[in-house]
């Protein structure tokens, strides 16, 4: 028996726009097994988001559907906890609080006041948030609040992690040390992620398959390469690495050469 | 804060608003004798702190008046026990004539009651037309047509229905109370309503969407996400609100001959004496003032609510 943890089958949607209906995605098929690390990644505007919402249950496919552990997805919950592309923290609460209302909700009853609170300190910890527990989202970097986003939806205990440009808007430093966090703690706790990405890099460093879809309208996954390289994986050791740079020449060249966008390379 | 000493803003902080009042009482002063009505000139800055003094010198006096009606009262009271300890005792009220001071009072009490009232209406019905597209459709209509309604055309109608409704022997609160802070209500519900409405719609997206992520439960999600993100408005609609209340009580006061500063400058009016002109004015800077720190007072609470301290408010 071999069934997929969450497997998307001929899903397309459709949005009403003032010019009648737009075709964002066209049949996309995706099977993914429990614990693995998914990278989705194409040009701007080709229906990354789209994908992702429709697997957190925020959006709704026109056709097809979402099967998670064989049920079906049709509204968002926090199993399938989100990392929204622009952190999405309630500005009037603390980093703490932050994640205190996601954990209040989710172990509502099952967790003590005790556990609660090292719980919320314990997923702050894990994205070296620890110290800055008490300030507002205005009060912190692009960065940090970003890790608090992931903070929020790790303390969620999700079985899929969906990350949407987790670390777009970040510097290369704070980026890389992010993605070695993300790492270690997806070493951890084996959860299914789920990140979209624009950075070819990132893609190959991070994940076990590599979704690279096709450009929109009517966008698709155009293929899926799996990436086999050995866990741990070191961003200083595979730069040198042969099968690093056949991965990411793969890449590029479904990116630069099959899929290329007149108007996007700049 | 800025302890170092800054000569702009401190020219803009207090010399230049010194500066226009100056120059307005000087132009007051100036041109007021030259305006000459039935009931004499304009009175002049001065003539008009005369008058202001006057009003506090009746207060003092009635003040004093109704201590010794109590006084008095109270010896009587006494004198009856001391014949016999289970005598009926009654204690009858002042009756003296409201004072300009007592009418402010009576004033601040009414919109107070009024407004608090509309806001108790407005926020909740806001949030809720703000949620749902269809009780929105539904209530919108509504609104729309009874907001542009005066305070005039309001009153009879409200008077109407009070001395219909309100009927009792021993009334807690006085018709003509109730019949001020109901119009009062009637008048500044809409911007707090509509503004509260619009605060509520436009709740970010993303916002949105966390809650939907961690399925928030109706009133969680109005407590943590709706109301924080909707606070900015509804302190305007409140604003606004309560700056129609100010200005449709005094106008509902004067038309309905209801106790407060509206009947206070009718009376005045109706008097003719050669003082009044002095009272009125000195009743209309009054107003002026106590429109300005009830704004205060919204705002004060408005910074003492919102959750980003650093917004400017003004
Ligand atoms: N709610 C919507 N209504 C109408 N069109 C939409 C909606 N959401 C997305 N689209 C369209 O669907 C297409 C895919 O959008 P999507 O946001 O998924 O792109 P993306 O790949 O995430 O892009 P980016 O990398 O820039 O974030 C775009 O053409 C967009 O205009
Ligand atoms: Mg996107």
């Amino acid at each position: 028996m071999n069934q997929p943890h969450l497997e998307l089958t001929n899903v397309s949607i459709e949005f009403p726009t003032p010019n009648g209906p737009f075709k964002a995605l066209d049949n996309v098929n995706l099977k993914i097994n429990k614990g693995e690390f998914i990278s989705l990644i194409g040009h701007s505007g080709c229906g990354k988001s789209t994908v992702l919402n429709i697997i957190a249950g925020l959006y709704q496919a026109t056709t097809g559907g979402v099967l998670l552990n064989n049920r079906e997805v049709n509204k968002p919950g926090p199993e399938r906890a989100v990392v929204f592309q622009n952190h999405s923290l309630l500005p009037w609460l603390t980093s703490y609080q932050n994640v205190e209302l996601a954990v209040n909700t989710v172990f509502k009853g099952k967790k003590s006041k005790g556990e609660v609170h090292d719980w919320i300190e314990h997923n702050l910890k894990l994205v070296h948030m620890d110290h800055a527990m008490d300030k507002r989202p205005n009060e912190i970097s692009g960065g940090m609040k970003q890790r608090v986003g992931i903070a929020r939806a790790l303390a969620m205990q999700p079985e899929v992690l969906l990350m949407d440009e987790p670390f777009g808007a970040l510097d290369a430093l704070t980026r890389a040390h992010l993605q070695d966090s993300v790492m270690e703690i997806h070493a951890d706790l084996g959860n299914t992620v789920i990140m979209i990405t624009h950075d070819v890099d990132e893609a190959v460093l991070l994940s076990d398959h590599i979704v690279m879809m096709t450009n929109g309208p009517a966008a698709t996954a155009g293929e899926v390469m799996p990436v086999k390289l050995e866990r741990p994986r070191n961003r200083l050791a595979l730069a040198e690495d042969k099968d690093y740079n056949h991965y990411r020449g793969e890449v590029l060249k479904f990116l630069y050469e099959r899929q290329r966008k007149p108007e996007s390379v700049i | 804060m800025n302890m170092t000493f800054n000569p702009t803003g401190f020219a803009k902080g207090l010399i230049i608003p010194s500066l226009g009042i100056l120059s307005f009482l000087l132009l007051w002063h100036v041109l007021a004798p030259k305006v000459v009505t039935s009931l004499g000139a304009i009175p002049t800055p001065v003539q008009v702190y005369s008058q202001f003094t006057h009003l506090m010198t009746e207060h003092n006096e009635q003040r004093a008046k109704a201590e010794a009606f109590y006084e008095r009262q109270r010896v009587r009271n006494e004198k009856k026990l001391a014949k016999n300890p289970d005598a009926d005792i009654k204690i009858r009220n002042f009756t003296g004539k409201p004072t300009f001071f007592d009418q402010i009072w009576t004033s601040l009490f009414t919109v107070m009651v009024g407004f608090l009232l509309a806001s108790a209406i407005a926020i909740p019905i806001g949030i809720v037309t703000g949620l749902s597209q269809t009780l929105h459709a539904a209530i919108n209509p509504l609104v729309q047509l009874f907001k542009p309604v005066s305070p005039l055309a309001w009153l009879p109608i409200v008077t109407m229905i009070v001395s219909a409704a309100y009927v009792s022997k021993d009334p807690m609160f006085s018709k003509s109370f109730i019949v001020s802070a109901v119009t009062v209500t009637l008048c500044c519900l809409w911007p707090t309503l509509i503004n509260t409405s619009v605060g509520v719609t436009n709740i970010s997206k993303d916002l949105i969407n966390v809650s939907k992520v961690l399925r928030l439960g109706w009133f969680t999600h109005v407590r943590m996400i709706v109301l924080p993100s909707a606070i900015p408005m509804i302190f305007t609609g409140l604003r606004l609100s309560l700056s129609i209340a100010w200005m449709v009580l005094i106008a509902a006061e004067m038309l309905a001959q209801n106790p407060g500063l509206g009947k206070f400058v009718w009376d005045e009016f109706q008097n003719g004496s050669s003082d009044s002109l002095g009272r009125i004015i000195v009743a209309v800077l009054h107003i002026g003032l106590i429109g300005f720190l009830l704004d205060r007072m919204i705002l004060l609470l408005q910074s003492y609510v919102s959750w980003d301290k650093s917004v400017a408010l003004r």
